[in-house]
């Protein structure tokens, strides 16, 4: 049975790894991650949780830490935020190639420098080609619900590798919303034990991380980006069942109010919900215009995004990153997603909500004018920002 | 399991019983004459086969496993070269926890994990300290070539005084390494674990009894093995064994225990003989002066006298 409370999505997420029966927590402290870990610890510490926690020194033997306990068949979860996860960087690609199941919460966090606490998604933009699965939250509901479900997709099978789940830092991290937190019963029919098929075993000897010579390299990766793509079927029938048993609905690419829209806005995170709000006052004002927000941004949604734009003549994508030198990495993933299409909207990006600049409502209206007179008329910039002096 | 065990044949030595079951099978791609790869295997037959480990990046990581082939008869780990105290953290804790819970049976499954100087002293130092000072139940192995040896004979901070590598060469301007070995053993020991120790492969029954206590100690343990490189000191592969000797008997690399803090020589000759015989073998040393050697000499004696000064303190006290 399911009950209705208010939570943080930081302790939503706590809330679910507790449900999931996480086996071993390893993680290292950053604002605005902070309360993720401090809230496992005190299940553990309390005996709520039947669970190890791993008070490791740094991000970097977070993340080790955790392959070790994957590698021997442990439930295992992390959290991390903005410089934590880039101090990871060199070992977030181990996971996915050893085909180790972790689950992380990235509280996204702006990077130095200037140092800055607050969010954007410039930590997730540099950790884009990791291999890692990886999706965005809007809200609390969905910080829990995806957390549960990356457990379940994670440890598929067929799958086997670590999923990483995207909430703001702040705007969504911190704040405290209504959501319904499901019955056990339900999430244990949801998710099943993890039995990972290659657990380090004395019974079972086996070689893991050998050493790749250029006649084997090539393919390894490739069998990797074989099985990633291969993920989607377990990605979509995970949110099937997901469906099923707790009646949300989670999808690639979700829309809102797309249908017969000239201008769509791409927003990603829990920015989503602030758009979702102009797209409202102008469809009652009687413009065609809606939004579609990417959710999994690995493997990309490339058949879903290209449905999801048909039709339109303009798509004005928001980013809150800078691939310096070269503009909003989710323009240009997009764009080029959908360069091969006859009939494809006018593709323009926008830069803004950097380190925690909040863009309300009238900069969501000024991003829309502006980015429909771009898209018309056509500008020699590369990037246009929103909010920015 | 245990009809495995019983099969497995044992050979006796002066002072003990070694198991003639290979665990690192023959075939690898270790340089001839590699002290490390001397170490590994008998380490190995002191474990047994109620083991998992975790290795560095490194010599012995890349001449054991090259896809498809391994030669590792354990369960065994390589993630990168920095983090092995972490990933063996990780190891230990999953055991643990997947025992308590009755998904793992309860055998006393060992974790183990190794890694050179460079791994060990340097690039992971924080990830082996913060195992250490969290108490994970597991022995650490570093093996120390003194260079990193993988990469082609870099210095790394385990390299000892007047040594020349290919990032600290020997010159007009330089006698190759200028600053003194890192005391890793002492470092380890500063934790507070329960067992550090030193070890030589040319030294067999030593080493393969410390790795038995190591790996029967609860709570981190440390045994810092020296392992002579034909490659890095340039040496010939069949003085191996000899130079691991007289590291020991020049007092350069002593061997001793640190049990709970008290300090054990193990072996503590009358006379030590002197560096010059050591060095002289070996082309790493071989722009040092007389001079030099005088030197490090000197070194030699006073590192010697501070540890015979611990092992007598901890003797008075005990
Ligand atoms: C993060 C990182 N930095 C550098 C390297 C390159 N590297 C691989 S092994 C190695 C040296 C290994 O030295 P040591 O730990 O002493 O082991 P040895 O090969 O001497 O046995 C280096 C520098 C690497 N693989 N990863
Ligand atoms: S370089 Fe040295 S340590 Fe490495 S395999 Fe050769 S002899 Fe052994
Ligand atoms: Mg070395």
């Amino acid at each position: 049975m399911s009950k209705r409370v208010a939570l943080e999505a930081s302790h939503a997420v706590a809330e679910a790894a507790r449900m999931a029966n996480v086996d071993v927590i390893s993680a290292y402290p950053i604002t605005p991650q902070t309360h993720i870990p401090e809230r496992l610890a005190e299940m553990v510490a309390d005996g709520e949780l039947n669970a190890a926690y791993i008070p490791v020194e740094s991000e970097h033997s977070a993340m080790s830490a955790c392959l070790g306990a994957a590698a021997i068949g442990a439930r295992t979860f992390t959290a991390t935020a903005g410089p934590g996860l880039e101090y990871m960087h060199n070992v977030l690609y181990v996971a996915p190639s050893m085909r180790l199941p972790v689950v992380m919460t990235v509280a996204n966090r702006a990077l130095s420098a200037p140092i800055s606490i607050w969010g954007d998604h410039s930590d997730v933009m540099a950790v884009r080609d990791t291999g890692w699965i990886q999706v965005f939250c809007q809200n609390s509901q969905e910080a829990f619900d995806l957390t549960i479900w990356a457990f379940r997709v994670g440890e598929d099978r067929s799958v086997l590798f670590p999923v990483m789940v995207h909430l703001d830092g702040f705007p969504l991290s911190h704040v405290v919303e209504p959501m319904f937190l499901p019955g056990q019963a339900d999430v244990d029919r949801f998710l099943p034990r993890f039995q990972y098929p290659y657990p380090l075993d004395p019974d079972r000897p086996m070689t893991h991380g050998a050493l790749g010579p250029p006649d084997i390299y090539s393919e390894a990766k490739l069998a990797q980006e074989m099985a990633l793509q291969e993920s989607r079927n377990v990605i979509l029938q995970a949110w099937k069942e997901f469906e099923d048993v707790f009646g949300r609905r989670y999808s690639p690419v979700e829309e809102y109010r797309t249908e017969g829209a000239e201008t769509l806005l791409l927003a990603m995170g829990s920015y989503t919900e602030t758009a979702k709000i102009v797209i409202d006052q102008r469809r009652d004002h009687g413009e065609a215009i809606g939004l579609i927000s990417i959710r999994l941004w690995r493997p990309f949604p490339y058949e879903e995004l290209r449905r999801a734009v048909k039709g339109a003549g303009r798509l004005i994508v928001f980013d809150r990153c800078i691939s310096f030198g070269m503009g909003g990495p989710v323009f240009s993933e997009v764009r080029s997603a959908l360069y091969d299409e006859d009939r494809r909207p006018k593709v323009v990006g926008f830069v803004g909500g950097l380190g925690g600049r909040d863009v309300p409502e009238k900069e969501f209206g000024y991003l829309i004018d502006r980015g429909k007179e771009v898209a018309d008329r056509g500008s020699d910039r590369m990037m246009e920002t929103v909010g920015i002096r | 399991m245990k009809t495995q065990e019983a099969k497995r044949k044992s050979v006796k030595f002066a002072d003990g019983e070694v198991t003639t079951t290979e665990f690192l099978a023959e075939g690898h791609n270790f340089c001839t004459g590699c002290g490390e790869s001397l170490g590994i295997r008998m380490a190995l037959k002191a474990l047994g086969e109620n083991v998992i480990a975790v290795n560095a990046t490194g010599c012995a990581e890349v001449c054991t496993t090259p896809l498809p082939y391994t030669s590792w008869r354990i369960p065994w780990i390589h993630t990168l070269f920095e983090n092995v105290g972490a990933v063996v953290s990780g190891v230990e804790v999953g055991l643990k926890i997947l025992v308590s819970k009755g998904r793992i049976e309860d055998r006393g499954i060992k974790c183990v994990a190794m890694g050179g100087d460079g791994a060990t002293s340097d690039i992971g130092l924080q990830a082996l300290s913060g195992a250490f000072e969290r108490g994970h139940d597991f022995l650490y192995i570093c093996w120390d070539n003194e260079a990193y040896m993988n990469t082609g004979i870099q210095r790394s901070s385990a390299t000892p005084y007047g040594a020349a590598t290919t990032t600290a060469p020997a010159g007009k301007q330089s006698i190759g390494q200028i600053t003194r070995k890192k005391n890793m053993p002492a470092i380890a020991a500063a934790h507070d674990i329960p067992y550090v120790a030193t070890a030589s492969p040319s030294y067999r029954m030593d080493l393969m009894k410390k790795i038995k206590k190591g790996a029967e100690t609860e709570g981190p343990a440390y045994v810092h093995v020296l392992v002579p490189c034909p490659t890095g000191w340039r040496h010939g592969g069949e003085v191996t064994i000899e130079l691991g000797k007289l590291a020991v008997q020049t007092g350069i690399f002593p061997l001793y225990e640190i049990e709970n803090g008290r300090y054990k020589l193990n072996a503590d000759p009358p006379e030590l003989k002197p560096v010059k015989e050591y060095l002289k073998m070996q082309g790493r040393y071989r722009h040092l002066s007389d001079a030099d050697i005088e030197k490090i000499q000197a070194m030699v004696n006073a590192d010697y006298a501070r540890l015979k000064e611990k092992v007598a303190a901890s003797s008075a006290s005990s």
